[in-house]
């Protein structure tokens, strides 16, 4: 049997009646690969940050500390515009 | 607002379906109106925007390029918060159609004036149910007027049902094209207060505009999502018939016109009867009047309210008869009317009666008194065939 929403819960009209809840809905799920860092490869350039469409690269006190598994769509930008090649995008639960 | 002749007191007036609805209009004085004008449904309009222009009225009018924007509009609006209707036929209802199914997904109850007249092609001014049964599976509460009168006083009470917290649909309100929107008939309207009073204030549900608690209306549905969303409305649908039930019985009180989910005329004792929607509803009583005085025991119904579809009391109805007739005035060519199958399906049970399909007045073929009689009659005599199209295949 599929799993779909409890209607119960549902506002009618596909409305949404609080604010500010985007992150909320997890755009994880939606990923096939997920992006790898090699942190020893990495030069805390920043590009995969600005460039992630999600904002799902971690960065703390400038340093890139991984991806943000919840809404990472697996897109692979941030593989591709790295150019130390210090992310791989790999197929998870293999 | 003045109150001039023939719009305030609650005697009997001389008007056309169309003018009965942009009176009804008048006193409920929506928020917003915005519409297209289109044989047969331009006199609402027309009556509507003279009644903006002499400001008898404080509804926002506002012109569209398109049907299509006007029920844009119409839905955004209704999401603002604001009480707002339209009208349109025919071609106008074919070219909102992308936005049907979505007033309806957005929850607003929106109301609409159908003008019934035949979808091109060829092309066609004239009455028949093409419009409104192209547009029936798009979520949308639908009832039907036999007369000028009841044009009229669906037009209040439809505002009630669709507006009902329960509810929170769009409702079309349907009435023949010329038939009724263009001849005039006696009719008794209620008193401009008595109609603000029984309509009483819109409340909005999540309305946009109530800034103090900002809202996101119509959002993408993922699967997860889009079934159950549609799951609400069938449920909305389900609680509509005990509205439309409690809103024809307080109207009742109003206006001495009691109104169901299903007319019926001579049914209890008949051992066949036929179902048939609008006007036609009057040509059939007559033709079961002259049958009942040959000695046939027939009846007639109607399902006022077709959406939600008053399934039990079609069921009850067609209990224990020998032939139920079901009179379309549209057609899905290649299969039966769009009512047939829906009769059919109510009336199923072990001892079903025996079920007959008459196809009529496409077009706005002329279909008398001895037509139906003719329906009737070849359907007791064994003549008539499962599906039969009434002046055309015989």
């Amino acid at each position: 049997m599929v799993n779909l929403a409890d209607r119960k819960d549902m506002v009618i009209g596909s409305r949404v009646v609080k604010p500010g809840n985007s992150e909320e809905f997890k755009t994880g799920d939606w990923r096939a690969r997920i992006p790898v860092l090699d942190k020893d490869a990495c030069i805390d350039c920043l590009s995969c940050w600005v460039f992630c469409p999600d904002n799902c690269i971690l960065v703390k006190e400038g340093s890139v500390l991984g991806v943000k598994e919840s809404h990472c769509k697996g897109c692979g930008i941030c593989a591709k515009i790295c150019p130390k090649k210090a992310i791989v995008m790999k197929v998870e639960n293999q | 607002m003045s109150d001039r002749t023939p719009h305030s007191a609650p005697r009997d007036i001389a008007i056309n379906g169309d003018g009965a609805v942009a009176l009804a209009w008048r006193q409920i004085d929506p928020d917003v109106v915005a519409a297209y004008p289109i044989t047969p449904q331009t006199i609402i309009v027309e009556d509507f925007s003279k009644y903006v222009a002499d400001g008898e009225v404080t509804t926002e009018f506002i012109d569209v390029e398109s049907e299509h924007s006007a029920l844009t509009l119409c839905a955004t609006s209704s999401s603002a918060g604001a009480r707002t209707f339209t009208a349109t036929a025919s071609q106008g209802l074919a070219y909102m159609w992308e936005m049907l199914p979505i007033t309806s997904a957005m929850r607003v109850p929106v109301m609409m004036a159908v003008a019934n007249r035949t979808v091109s092609g060829p092309i066609n001014i004239n009455n028949d149910h093409g419009d409104v049964m192209s547009a029936r599976d798009t979520g949308w509460l639908s009832v039907f007027a036999e007369n000028v009168q009841e044009a009229y006083d669906m037009s209040i009470a439809a505002v009630k049902i669709a507006e009902n917290h329960d509810v929170q649909l769009p409702i079309l309100v349907n009435l023949d094209g010329f038939i009724l929107t263009h001849a005039i008939e006696r009719m008794t309207p209620l008193e401009n207060a008595a109609v603000k009073e029984f309509v009483g204030p819109f409340k909005p549900l999540y309305p946009l505009l109530d800034t103090d608690h900002p809202v996101t209306h119509n959002l993408m549905d993922g699967p997860l999502f889009y079934f159950p969303h549609k799951y609400q409305m069938v449920e909305a649908m389900e609680r509509a018939k005990d509205v439309a039930r409690d809103v024809f019985a307080e109207y009742a009180e109003l206006s001495g016109r009691k109104y169901n989910l299903v007319e019926q005329y001579r049914c209890d004792d008949a051992d066949t009867i036929a179902f048939v929607l609008g006007s036609s509803f009057g040509t059939m009583k007559e033709a079961v009047d002259r049958l009942r005085a040959e000695g046939m025991k027939v009846g007639v119904a109607m399902p006022r309210v077709y959406r939600p579809w008053p399934e039990e009391e079609i069921a009850a109805l067609c209990k224990g008869k020998k032939n139920v007739i079901v009179m379309d005035r549209h057609l899905s060519i290649g299969a039966y009317g769009p009512m047939f199958p829906e009769v059919c399906a109510a009336a199923a049970c072990e001892k079903m009666p025996k079920m007959y399909n008459f196809v009529y007045g496409l077009g706005g073929a002329d279909t008398m008194v001895s037509d139906f009689m003719s329906a009737f009659k070849q359907v007791l005599a064994g003549s008539a065939k499962k599906v039969s199209y009434l002046g055309v295949d015989a």
